[in-house]
């Protein structure tokens, strides 16, 4: 059996395919940087990651698949997952095997390859959708909006268009607590990629999302509690049914949602 | 200005307001724009959050007052109940909802309101808001309106070139019925503005293809809402209804509504310890079929069956009663008896589709696509099912006969809610 060894990057998975076909060979697995390699492997080789290499791989996928597969495929990507790493490989391999004119093997969900690959995607679409759910912001005093979140998948780069769309008017920033990066919108332009350098020195908390109280604006007391007044109000006590808002809200978003949280003491 | 008296009004009329059970932010794609507040995105609508009750809350739903002169037997807010009411300054209103929208909360505002003084006057109140959030305050998120029956021509269409959807609610599906329960109230006052707003949105339509900048009139449409088990109305009667207004181009959405025994002093209505949930839910999930995939209402129901079955889905339902349509080749049948095949949704079905002109589908394929199987199995021949030599080839609806299969499609959870529901009838004998 053969293996390759790639670094988890994008870059270095497109690579990987990338010399598979120079090397007209098929790894059977694609390990990450730091994997045990498997007793019964025969061979392993250590994917160097090159832009261009990668480029072209990407190039050639464009062309012989569908927008919409391609960015199926960038979305999987974004999932994290380990799971994904061989079935995205092989997915990809797959589809420059194919004979010239063959129907489209992206359509072919009995594929194990590509079922895999679409079901990720389908989940990272999926928690993309939390995040335009559940984001609750709080207004700063300066004016900005603050909404903290940690997604189990790397969604932030799908959800920034929306939110430049919808509030154009207004500067904010949405902050992924546990990839420790955000997107800070001014207020008009485009939505730019930001870090802290020193996080125990930003004004809110990356444990529950909140703005510190000497910077959140002075209405918003008022506000969160109008909402979580209007949260209890509008349930139907007769109907209660908490597993299904469970189902659809799972409790690990719960602390950084606003009508979830327990009101401030009034400072 | 909002206070610490605008959290009480608040609590008050979204209490008023919460039985109309339509929350959906559907059917309207806008993209932002600039200097403006806000866009809506189609398909389904954004869900912000699930009360405790599990219900979606898309929108802010409220009402502008509570106070009512009309005296309605099935809602809170009649005339002869005593309860709490209140009335929005309409500043507040506007200011809750954009505040609100800023903050995430909401996709949102979905405005009704009782009936005080005349309809005119309420719809005009109602229409003032609309107007003031669109051209005042820019915003440009989801409006749904409740139109006020009686309202005049006039007010209808300078609202719906506000909001993007209106409603009118039926609540109950035969005439005489609704009569009993509303006097004031008869079929013809809720079909009058329902079409005017759909003659509005097909006039709409043709200035658009003359004008391309003709302003969109309900964009989204129109929905409305019938109250479950308030009467004796048969599941066949609101499913009737339900298939004749869907016919109407502008009906996006019919919504069903167990009844929630808000005025327990009317000897017209029953008194319900719990809201009938599970029917409510078979209602809907018999909408879906007609919507979605392409079934009639006499197949779901008819003379024989006029309510729907507790214990299973309608799909189910009519698979049991129809075993000569199967068993279903997966490898070759049509999408639309794909669809019919207890098991198999929207999605499995597509996926079949597509993969089916590679290799024959197995068993372990269906699986893997979502097919839930423990159902499916009993309707469906595919590869491997179908062949003799297979040990573990399954025996089919026709071999096992509906009813000797139908207990075996009950799980014990379904059986129990079913049963504690048709309990609940039983203390209705007006
Ligand atoms: S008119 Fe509307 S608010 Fe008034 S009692 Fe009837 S249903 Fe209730």
């Amino acid at each position: 059996m053969i293996s390759y060894t790639f670094d988890n990057t994008l870059d270095g998975l497109l690579t990987a395919v990338f010399e598979a076909f120079a090397l007209h060979e098929q790894p059977e697995q694609l390990l990450s940087a730091g994997d045990q390699i498997p007793l019964f492997c025969d061979r392993n080789y250590q994917v160097v990651t090159d832009e261009e290499k990668a480029g072209r791989v990407w190039k050639g996928l464009e062309k012989r698949l569908p927008k919409e597969v391609i960015r199926m495929l960038y979305v999987s990507w974004l999932s994290e997952l380990p799971e994904l790493n061989n079935a995205l490989f092989h997915y990809i391999c797959k589809v420059f095997r194919q004979p010239e004119g063959a129907p489209g093997i992206e359509r072919n969900f009995a594929d194990p390859d590509v079922l895999a690959v679409t079901n990720i995607a389908r989940k990272v679409l999926h928690e993309q959708l939390r995040m335009k759910q559940f984001i609750r912001f709080q207004k700063a005093k300066d004016g900005t909006y603050l909404a903290v979140v940690a997604p189990d998948h790397n969604v932030l780069p799908l959800i920034t268009d929306h939110f430049r769309d919808r509030f154009n008017d207004q500067p904010w920033l949405i902050y992924d607590a546990k990839r420790h990066y955000g997107y800070y919108y001014e207020g008009s332009g485009v939505p730019a990629r930001i870090t802290f350098a020193d996080e125990s020195a930003i004004t809110f908390s990356l444990s529950d999302g909140r703005l510190d109280d000497d910077v959140l604006s002075s209405e918003d007391h008022l506000l969160q509690e109008l909402w979580r007044t209007y949260f209890k109000a509008i349930c139907i006590r007769e109907r209660m049914n908490p597993r299904k808002q469970l189902n659809d809200m799972p409790r690990r978003y719960w602390k950084y949602i606003t009508e979830k949280q327990e009101p401030r003491r009034n400072s | 200005m909002l206070s610490d008296l605008t959290l009480e009004k608040l609590r008050i009329l979204t209490e008023s307001a919460k039985y109309d059970v339509s929350c959906s932010s559907s059917g309207t794609v806008r993209k932002g724009k600039q200097g403006m507040v806000g866009n809506t995105v189609g398909g389904i609508g954004i869900c912000h959050s699930f009360a405790d009750d599990g219900r979606c809350i898309s929108l802010l739903k409220i009402m502008l007052t509570n106070y009512c002169m009309y005296d309605c037997a099935y809602c809170v807010n009649r005339r002869s109940n005593d309860i709490k009411r209140a009335t929005l300054s309409v500043s507040e209103l506007e200011e809750i909802t954009i505040e609100f929208y800023r903050r995430n909360y909401i996709e949102g505002l979905f405005l009704s309101s009782g009936v005080v003084r005349n309809p005119d006057y309420t719809m005009e109140r109602l229409t003032a808001i609309v107007r003031d959030l669109r051209l005042v305050h820019r915003f440009n998120g989801y409006i749904h309106l409740k139109a006020i029956p009686g309202a005049s021509q006039e007010l209808l269409s300078e609202a719906g070139r506000y909001a993007d959807r209106m409603s009118v609610n039926i609540e109950i599906p035969r005439e005489e019925s609704l009569k009993l329960l509303a006097p004031e109230k008869d079929h013809r006052s809720v079909f009058q503005p329902m079409k005017l707003i759909q003659q509005g949105v097909i006039e709409n339509k043709e200035d658009r293809q003359r004008y391309r900048h003709a302003p969109r009139f309900v964009p989204a449409g129109q929905s409305t809402q019938m109250i479950v088990g308030a009467t004796k109305d048969s599941d066949r009667d609101i499913l009737t209804m339900s298939s004749m207004l869907y016919n109407q181009p502008s009906m996006r959405r019919v919504y069903y509504s167990g009844y929630v025994s808000v005025n327990t002093f009317d000897s017209r209505l029953p008194v319900l310890k719990q809201p009938p949930l599970v029917r409510e839910n078979r209602l809907y999930q018999a909408d879906w079929l007609l919507r979605f995939y392409h079934f009639k209402v006499e197949e779901i129901v008819d003379d024989m069956h006029p309510n729907l079955d507790l214990d299973i889905d309608p799909k189910l339902s009519w698979a049991l009663r129809h075993p000569e349509a199967f068993p279903v080749d997966i490898n070759t049948a049509d999408y639309e008896m794909l669809l019919r095949v207890p098991g198999i949704g929207n999605k499995s079905a597509w996926l079949i589709a597509n993969s089916r002109r590679f290799n024959r589908l197995t068993s372990f394929d269906l699986k893997k696509m979502g097919v839930v199987m423990k159902k499916a199995k009993y309707f469906i021949t595919c590869h491997e099912l179908a062949s003799a030599f297979d040990q573990t080839s399954v025996i089919g609806i026709n071999e096992l006969r509906p009813e000797r299969l139908r207990p075996l499609l009950i799980t014990n959870e379904q059986k129990k809610l079913a049963e504690a529901e048709k309990q609940l009838s039983f203390d209705f004998e007006p």
